[in-house]
């Protein structure tokens, strides 16, 4: 099996893998990175969205080979006390329900931010509805993300 | 959970037994001077077999009984315990109770019943815990026990002014007898129930740390896949399993009772496994099912007399002599539940012991079924509810750890079983679909004086899927007439029939049940009516609601919100709905407008619900979201449809549901209420289908009675 160093939440990590492996089973099999969930396997739901260089990526269908080169980041990795401005005010809109789409919601609506930090209501939309959340928790997503742009930008 | 570990004899566990609801309640005892947390620690892994646990350092623990599917049970349970035993709500962990008949009854997770099933349980269980920390403050300080009170967390002494925490006094409470009769608090004295705490769950959902059954990881652990036959009744014939084999990383490939299994040392060997494997299947006798078939057998049997499950006068004889009638026929489809996490669970099955983790709604269904097929007596079956990525119904199916349970027991060794979104998609128990023939007679004056409803639909309870099917006759299934039979409006001659349709695709129960097809059937018909009669259908439905007032009351609440009867802009229309279901009542307006295209657009809906007694309104409001969505889903977007006898969707770009972009603005409105509380799950669901259906013909003239609602039924 060949071997991959890959960048992953700030450190340095070798698996041996085959190169075609998504690195969704290589972060959850691996590297127990767990909290990047399985949805769909096709990039139709969001939920294994993780940052490679900083841009929303499904893991499910990026091979490990076109990964190593970038700096991953996963839902472990987004802060040190989940206190990134989208989780707090993930946690300030008590946004979750079942949780399971969660972390792919939270790390598409991180990277957008970086983009866009005065998001209107269309971009909103534009930005995620790639992500399929089934208990509904669309609208306290939408207000988490206008208080988290908010945050990014007044502190 | 961890061995059993012998006891220190100070470490004391009280045990309560009250009739019927199976009261337990520990109090773990403080270690004089200096505690071990490694003690403690051991002491309390040795029993969490109470609702409540009261540490020495005044940290309570309370066990949820209940599957955690995002409905917030693991918020409103605690809730109502911390109400009634004066808690500090800091100072609350909150763990998923262990599966344990003798303390917890035979636990499981739907009907919308958390709340209303453990409303009095966990109050008198709060309460109980209250009365021995008062008793004990009040020999402690030799006072009578009417000079101490309960608050956030200690009792205090309203003459002296002194106060002990809840730690402090929990070795002697332990010891004391436990009260027979407490008193409950007033309603008017609540300082958490009706408050909107936020979710115990939130900080695990926002980091990754959640544990769902798929995170689970084990020493030793293997990944697996079992391929079933994609059709319905079919069987496996022959495999190829040559080319699987030569796969690195794949283990064993063997045939199990709904297919052929595939292990590898990682998921993503598995799947590659599964991807060479060479099966022809025996196509069995549901080789030519397929939807239209279906839906022309659901006709021929509409057209046979249903069993009666509702007659009030003679609603055939009142048809007949009335001048002006209506008929419509509503059809619904199947729908599958599409949690996000697909079915999975991680199991280890050993000869002396069965470990299990897995994200069910029944887990005591799911222990005896462990105990049938590993030979283990039921004590030796553990089972650790995860988080549910999602519930819905499909998780009171257990059929993904059987399947986790025979891959473990041939392995030997911890396994991994995960379900593709694929094998989840092809393999649910749908929501039944049905045909719906009503018919309505007006009086001159325009009053309703007559209705029938005849529900053709597979029944979920005497239907074909389970392991000991009931011999099906053609029964009544008061399941199935859910919401039909009940019809809230008071008009003199009502007959509903069932009648049965069994079809070989699996079925079951799917969020607010048999109620989502029959409110969309009661509630698009009672518009049809109201547009006969020429009247408002909000005035109308009032009209007849004069014996259901919680129903009238919803009903005038969301119009009044919705500034029903107010000029629209143009372009746009506003439909209602309201259902009753599950303890609880729920009226919608949806406004719409829709393009020359066809596509629909829900631009809002006001909802208001009387669902009794809240305990947290945040959680009824996310619910009621939650459910409209859902709804929306099965009215605008998705359906399951049969083809040669299997499902043709596979996958989110087959099965569509609403995303983001779709999403209409939902303004949740609850009704004060002191009644005892009602559902919150599912409620909101019933009304949507048809609040959004009627709200389209306001706008173009056309009657929606076939969902989900097609862009061709409505192009200009």
């Amino acid at each position: 099996m060949p071997k991959f160093l890959v960048h992953i939440n700030g450190e340095k990590k070798q698996v041996e893998t085959a190169g075609s492996t998504p690195l969704l089973w290589v972060l959850r099999d691996e590297l127990k990175l767990t909290g990047t969930k399985y949805g769909c396997g096709r990039g139709f739901c969001g939920a294994c969205t993780v940052h490679l260089d900083g841009e929303e990526t499904r893991s499910c269908i990026t091979a490990i080979e076109d990964a190593q080169d970038s700096e991953i980041t996963t839902i472990e990795g987004l802060s040190q006390n989940s206190d990134h401005p989208v989780q707090k005010a993930w946690i300030a809109e008590d946004v979750p329900q079942c949780g399971y789409c969660q972390s792919g919601q939270i790390m598409t609506a991180a990277a957008f931010l970086t983009r866009n930090s005065h998001p209107d209501r269309e971009d909103i939309n534009i930005a995620m509805k790639m992500n399929i959340c089934r208990c509904g928790t669309y609208s306290r997503i939408r207000k988490a993300i206008i208080r988290a742009a908010e945050e990014i930008n007044h502190g | 959970m961890a061995e059993k570990t012998v006891i220190n004899r100070r470490d004391f566990l009280k045990v309560v037994s009250t009739t019927g609801a199976g009261l337990i309640i520990g109090f773990h005892l403080p270690f004089k001077n200096k505690l071990r947390a490694a003690t403690l620690q051991a002491a309390i892994q040795f029993k969490p077999n109470a609702w409540i646990t009261v540490h020495p350092d005044n940290m309570v623990t309370i066990a949820v009984a209940e599957s955690e599917m995002g409905q917030g049970v693991w918020t409103s349970l605690p809730m109502i315990i911390a109400e009634e035993m004066e808690l500090d709500w800091s100072k609350i962990q909150v763990i998923q109770a262990p599966v344990d008949k003798d303390r917890f009854g035979k636990q499981g997770t739907g009907g919308s019943a958390s709340v209303r099933s453990s409303w009095e349980k966990l109050r008198k269980a709060g309460a109980v815990a209250k009365e021995m920390l008062l008793t004990a403050a009040a020999r402690e300080w030799s006072v009578p026990r009417g000079d101490c009170y309960g608050e956030n967390g200690f009792i205090l002494n309203r003459t002296s002014g002194k106060k002990l925490s809840y730690g402090d006094l929990a070795e002697k409470a332990a010891i004391l007898d436990i009260p027979k009769n407490v008193s409950l608090k007033k309603a008017a004295d609540f300082n958490i129930i009706g408050k909107d705490i936020p979710r115990t769950d939130t900080p695990l959902k926002v980091n990754g740390t959640a544990q769902f059954a798929m995170d689970v990881d084990l020493p030793n652990i293997v990944y697996a896949f079992i391929i079933r036959c994609p059709i319905f009744g079919g069987k496996l014939k022959t495999v190829n399993d040559a080319k699987a084999k030569q796969i690195n990383g794949v283990l064993e490939i063997f045939e199990v009772e709904n297919g052929i299994a595939v292990v590898g040392s990682s998921t993503w060997a598995a799947i590659q496994g599964r991807k060479a494997l060479n099966i022809t299947w025996d196509k069995g006798p549901n080789a030519d099912l397929d939807s239209k078939s279906i839906a022309k057998y659901f006709k021929k049997r509409g057209s046979k007399r249903g069993a009666v499950g509702r007659n009030d006068g003679n609603a055939k004889k009142a048809l007949k002599k009335t001048k002006k009638t209506v008929e419509a026929v509503y059809e619904v489809p199947f729908q599958a539940h599409a949690t996000m996490e697909p079915m999975n669970c991680v199991v280890d099955v050993q000869p002396n012991r069965c470990r299990i983790w897995a994200p069910t709604q029944f887990p005591h269904s799911a222990q005896k079924q462990a105990a049938e097929i590993t030979g283990l007596p039921m004590d030796k079956i553990e089972i650790h509810v995860t988080f549910l990525g999602g519930g819905f119904g499909r998780r009171a199916f257990n059929d993904f750890i059987n399947d986790g349970l025979e891959v473990s027991k041939h392995m030997g060794r911890p396994v991994k079983l995960i379900w593709t979104r694929e094998d989840d998609m092809r393999h649910d128990y749908y929501r039944p679909a049905s045909r719906h023939i009503l018919n309505g007679g007006l009086s001159e004056t325009g009053e309703t004086i007559a209705w029938t409803h005849k529900v053709v639909a597979p029944s979920i309870l005497f239907g074909q899927m389970f392991k000991y099917p009931i011999p099906f006759k053609d029964k009544l299934d008061v399941v199935a007439l859910a919401g039909a039979k009940e019809l809230a409006y008071e008009i003199p001659n009502i007959r509903v029939e069932y009648k049965s349709a069994n079809t070989n695709v699996p079925v079951g129960w799917w969020r607010s049940v048999y109620d989502s097809q029959n409110a969309y059937a009661n509630e698009c018909f009672m518009d049809e009516l109201a547009f006969e009669a020429g009247k408002d259908p909000v005035q109308y439905r009032l009209k007849l609601l004069v014996n259901s007032p919680r129903s009238a009351a919803v009903l005038k609440m969301a119009a009044r919100e919705a500034g029903w009867g107010s000029p629209m802009p143009n372009g746009r229309s506003k439909g209602v709905s309201c259902h009753g279901s599950f303890g609880s009542y729920v009226a919608q307006v949806a406004e719409v407008s829709v393009k020359a295209n066809g596509k629909i657009k829900v631009h809002s809906v006001v909802c208001a619900v009387d669902c009794g007694q809240v305990v947290n309104p945040s959680i009824v409001k996310a619910q009621m979201e939650s459910s409209i969505v859902y709804g929306l889903s099965a009215t605008l977007k998705g359906e399951i449809t049969i083809e040669k006898g299997r499902v043709v969707q596979s996958n989110f770009h087959e099965f569509e549901v609403l995303r983001m972009d779709e999403m209409p603005e939902i303004d949740v409105h609850i009704v004060k209420s002191t009644e005892a509380p009602g559902g919150v799950g599912e409620p909101g669901l019933p009304p949507i289908a048809p609040a959004v259906a009627n709200a389209v013909f306001a706008l173009t003239g056309k009657r929606i009675r076939k969902l989900p609602i097609k862009e061709g039924d409505l192009r200009s």
